[in-house]
């Protein structure tokens, strides 16, 4: 790239992956420090109950061990639940590690061990004996759900049920077509490649630097500040790189309390990693048990939508997710009803993963639309397509857009959508049956509920630097915004240095629910516009110029008639001043456009399974996925985290699922050989189509963004695809062998 | 940090380079790399042989170094994702996962970039699926596969690993 070439939406590789590729990039276990120390966790062999005594007279004995931490020895640390609040969490009193003698669930933390080494701490936490009293407890949805309850104090951010519209069980009761099934989606684990890390470094006098596995360094900070009391200046929050996390780094993790905990009590440097058995004790997403009904006339057209959910929720905070809103939502419809509710169960508290409801809501509703589908003897797309509507029913507002009908065109016709025969079973090759299902994707577009921050600073070494205390957690975040300032400035991607996961960096919120692209990008694009503005008023003083000669910048230049030779580069600017010049441009949520409409993301998806008929092993042959996200800043890395979301819509569809055992309140097959996440023999071609959409109002950029869509849609098109195949129904997920053959 | 009493002497040849090291019999030659030489482009997601994310190549065949104690590869040649550069150019696979976007958070990366060197030296792979299949040691949670496939086939079909 050259300077002056546009660099928004193009396919620019990312920036940091030369890093990457070399080994060079460093995530939270990779720092070092002088006269670091190892921590390993012991986790509580039971589900509920309470501890009766502690025996860590062996571990202590293993030469290299020199503390073991339990509730009964650890450092004073905050009582109220208050303190333990963090930005994103829901409501209800959040988990107190080490806090009392209490299990609340099966490997919660019990001990933390430090040793010299990560031997001696490991072998350290075998040896500590603890013995427990245990008591009842239930960790079963399908029993616990005897006694759901309707969430009392909404979750901030999310949209509670909508409130009824019509009559859903007049119309129900009087249509000619209708189908009424109940669904279970299992609860899965996030497994982000990296171990939940984190490395704490002593500097001194109660100031520490915090190297985290999270998706929101400031919001670590303040959680560590309140929970372990150190002043906020004091605590300086690093994850520069993170090595994927899906949601499960949204809220601080015990492991981040923990390590700190240990640092502050030894006044050391301490490394604590947890293991990836321990991972599964963090969050999870909630399994749910939904009910769905949907009627329609003769036409196809819908006449009534109830769709009723039931998600697990942990003893001491109340989850939410926006997961029956979308039935009423995707498709017109004047008569719907809704439910939400939550049941309790003897887990960590279940949280957000990558397209949070969502995933489950719209897998529920897309496979019911196509049993509808074959109830009314017409053609799954076609059925989509004849109940189309451009205004969201809910809340009774416009949308800013929505181009899925481009979406289901194009993404039909690469698929090949005309060849389908619609009678299930009619399609094979050998012993192969042959199924086409497809599936529509809807997601919120959101723009991060508070302000958000960068700095843009034009450096005399001739650099652009980019700096915001926002995450990149493998979504392209550094390059985007690199992108954004390179274009503000007409200058090459590779003149922009990109600062990123940083506490000391501009306020911004959580990495999360894909608001990242258009707020954290539109707060650079002003920040830009204002350091612009900065140079232009230097130049004029520079070089005297009065009145009104017009000046701009462009192609890393301030450019005007009234200078010498009509342009003077900024460089030339600022080595005349002496000094770096920054600027600081801030995003604000549009609340009030957010009462005028909605915004939502959407996508259509086609995928082709191959079932082998006497085995019932499937196969996913191939997907295709058009998505319409508004604009797209980088195709490459936009692309890229389309196919994440497919590949993980592939695991949520076949392959995973937490395999609790209930007598025991404690998942089984915690480990990846036991947990299967899709590998490269599970993916088959996969394809991805970005529909043109311009949508002015829904963010400052127009853009919507792509960490969440990619997923939502794809279950369902593989569970409509092997329904096709088999004529088997199956309305669990993950679709094992062992359902396929029931 | 005092030693351990139970090191023992081992030597390896690391990125080229001679190193005598000492470690407790217990020590994982993952560790070894991470903790006692820094090169932590190495990962650790599981510790326990079922993610790929320590995959390097020892006397030039690829294997989860999680797997392995140190002191049982005395003498060995070890080459992690910091050898494979050589001489400030990046080694052609490292040039085709950034071409082909074939990484994300890029916590399995170094991995699949040790074990697709492997697997072309070893010169199983003939197509895509073959490629798929020999692949699946290395899990990516952020679902870069066809990516990865894609890079992996550039490189084998150019033949220029033949010549890194
Ligand atoms: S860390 Fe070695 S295979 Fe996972
Ligand atoms: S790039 Fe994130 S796990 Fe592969």
């Amino acid at each position: 790239m050259a300077d002056g070439d546009m660099t928004i939406g193009k396919p620019i590789s990312r920036i940091d992956g030369s890093k990457k590729v070399a080994g060079r990039a460093l995530y939270a276990a990779e720092y070092d420090a002088p006269g670091l120390l190892h921590a390993a966790v012991v986790s509580s062999r039971i589900a509920k109950g309470k501890i009766t005594a502690i025996d860590a007279i062996e571990a202590l004995a293993l030469p290299g061990v020199i503390a073991v931490l339990t509730h009964e020895n650890r450092p004073r640390v905050a009582a109220f639940r208050y303190a333990y609040k963090d930005t994103v969490g829901p409501p209800g009193g959040p988990f107190k590690p080490l806090h009392d003698g209490k299990i609340r669930f099966a490997d919660q933390p019990v001990a933390v061990v430090v040793g010299e080494t990560l031997e001696a701490a490991r072998d350290g936490a075998a040896l500590v004996r603890i013995t427990y009293e245990e008591e009842a407890f239930e960790t079963d949805l399908d029993a616990a759900k005897a006694a759901s309850f309707r969430p009392r104090l909404p979750r901030l951010g999310v949209k509670p049920a909508p409130k009824p519209r019509g009559d859903f069980d007049a119309a129900f009761a009087a249509a000619p077509i209708k189908i009424a099934a109940a669904y279970e989606t299992a609860a899965q684990h996030h497994n982000a490649m990296e171990l939940f890390a984190t490395t704490v470094v002593w500097e001194g006098e109660d100031k520490i630097t915090v190297y985290d596995k999270t998706q929101g360094s400031q919001n670590v900070q303040l959680y560590l500040k309140q929970a372990l009391g150190f002043k906020l200046k004091n605590v300086r929050v690093v994850n520069a790189f993170v090595g994927g996390a899906f949601g499960s780094g949204l809220r601080p993790a015990h492991s981040a309390f923990l390590a700190t905990l240990a640092a502050k009590h030894l006044k050391r440097s301490v490394r604590l990693v947890l293991t990836r058995a321990q991972m599964f004790s963090i969050t999870y997403r909630a399994d749910t048990r939904q009910e769905i009904a949907l009627a329609c006339d003769a036409e196809g057209r819908l006449l009534a939508v109830r769709h009723a959910c039931v998600a697990a929720t942990s003893r001491n905070e109340d989850q939410q997710e926006t997961i029956v809103n979308w039935a009423g939502l995707a498709y017109a419809c004047d008569n719907a009803a809704f439910d939400y509710q939550l049941a309790r169960v003897d887990t960590p508290t279940p949280g957000d993963m990558r397209a949070p409801g969502a995933a489950v809501g719209v897998h529920v509703l897309e496979c019911a639309m196509d049993e509808l589908a074959y109830a009314a003897g017409i053609d799954p797309l076609d059925l989509r397509l004849r109940n189309w509507v451009e205004h969201d029913q809910n809340d009774d507002l416009p949308l800013t857009s929505k181009a899925q009908k481009a979406c289901y065109a194009q993404a039909a016709e690469r698929f090949g959508w005309s060849e389908r025969s619609f009678g299930p079973r009619t399609m094979r090759d050998g012993h192969e049956l042959i199924g086409w299902g497809v599936a529509g994707g809807v997601w919120d577009a959101f723009v991060a509920p508070v302000p958000t921050r960068a700095r843009v600073t034009w450096r005399r070494d001739g650099r652009l630097e980019v700096a915001a205390a926002a995450s990149d957690i493998g979504t392209g975040t550094y390059t985007i915004l690199a992108q954004i300032a390179a274009e503000a400035f007409g200058v090459s991607v590779e003149r922009v240095e990109v600062r990123l996961g940083d506490s000391t960096l501009p306020f911004n919120p959580v990495e999360g629910g894909s608001w990242m692209a258009a707020s954290t990008g539109a707060a650079v694009a002003k920040a830009c516009d204002k350091l612009k503005a900065a140079l232009v008023k230097t130049a004029r003083k520079q070089f005297k110029l009065r009145g009104k000669s017009a000046l701009s910048v462009a192609r890393g230049a301030v450019i005007g008639e009234a200078l010498p030779g009509g342009a003077v580069s900024l460089n030339e600017i600022l080595a005349a001043v002496g000094q770096d010049i920054a600027a600081t441009g801030t995003n604000l949520p549009d609340l009030a456009g957010q009462r005028k409409h909605s915004s939502y993301v959407h996508s259509a998806v086609f995928a082709e399974v191959r079932v082998d008929e006497e085995l019932g092993v499937i196969r996913v042959k191939r997907i295709v996925s058009a998505i319409a996200a508004g604009r797209i800043l980088n195709p490459k890395t936009a692309g890229s985290q389309i196919i994440g979301g497919m590949v993980m819509g592939i695991g949520q569809a076949l392959h995973e699922e937490a395999q609790t055992d209930h007598r025991f309140g404690k998942v089984m097959n915690h480990s990846f050989q036991d947990y299967h996440v899709p590998a490269n023999a599970d993916v088959g071609d996969i394809e991805v189509i970005f529909v043109q959409e311009h949508d002015p109002d829904v963010s400052s950029l127009g853009v919507k963004g792509v960490g969440e869509i990619g997923l939502v849609g794809v279950a369902p098109a593989i569970a409509n695809a092997v329904f096709h195949a088999t004529g088997k129904r199956i309305r669990s997920t993950p679709i094992t062998i062992d359902k396929l053959l029931d | 940090m005092s030693e351990d009493p139970s090191a023992m002497p081992l030597q390896l040849t690391v990125n080229g380079e001679v190193r005598d090291l000492r470690a407790a019999p217990w020590v994982t030659l993952l560790d070894l790399l991470r903790e006692t030489l820094q090169l932590t482009g190495s990962k650790k997601g599981c510790d326990h042989g079922q993610c790929g994310a320590c995959t390097v190549l020892v006397d030039g065949r690829r294997v989860n170094s999680c797997l392995i104690l140190a002191l049982t590869r005395d003498g060995s040649e070890v080459t992690t994702i910091e050898g494979l550069a050589k001489d400030g150019a990046l080694h052609p696979l490292q040039q085709a996962f950034i071409e082909h976007d074939a990484l994300q958070c890029g916590y399995c990366t170094p991995g699949q970039i040790c074990s697709a060197a492997g697997l072309l030296s070893e010169g199983q792979a003939r197509c895509r699926e073959e490629v798929r299949e020999l692949m699946s040691g290395n899990l990516c949670r952020c679902g870069a596969y066809t990516h990865i496939v894609e890079a992996i086939e550039t490189v084998r079909l150019s033949g220029a690993e033949a010549a890194a």
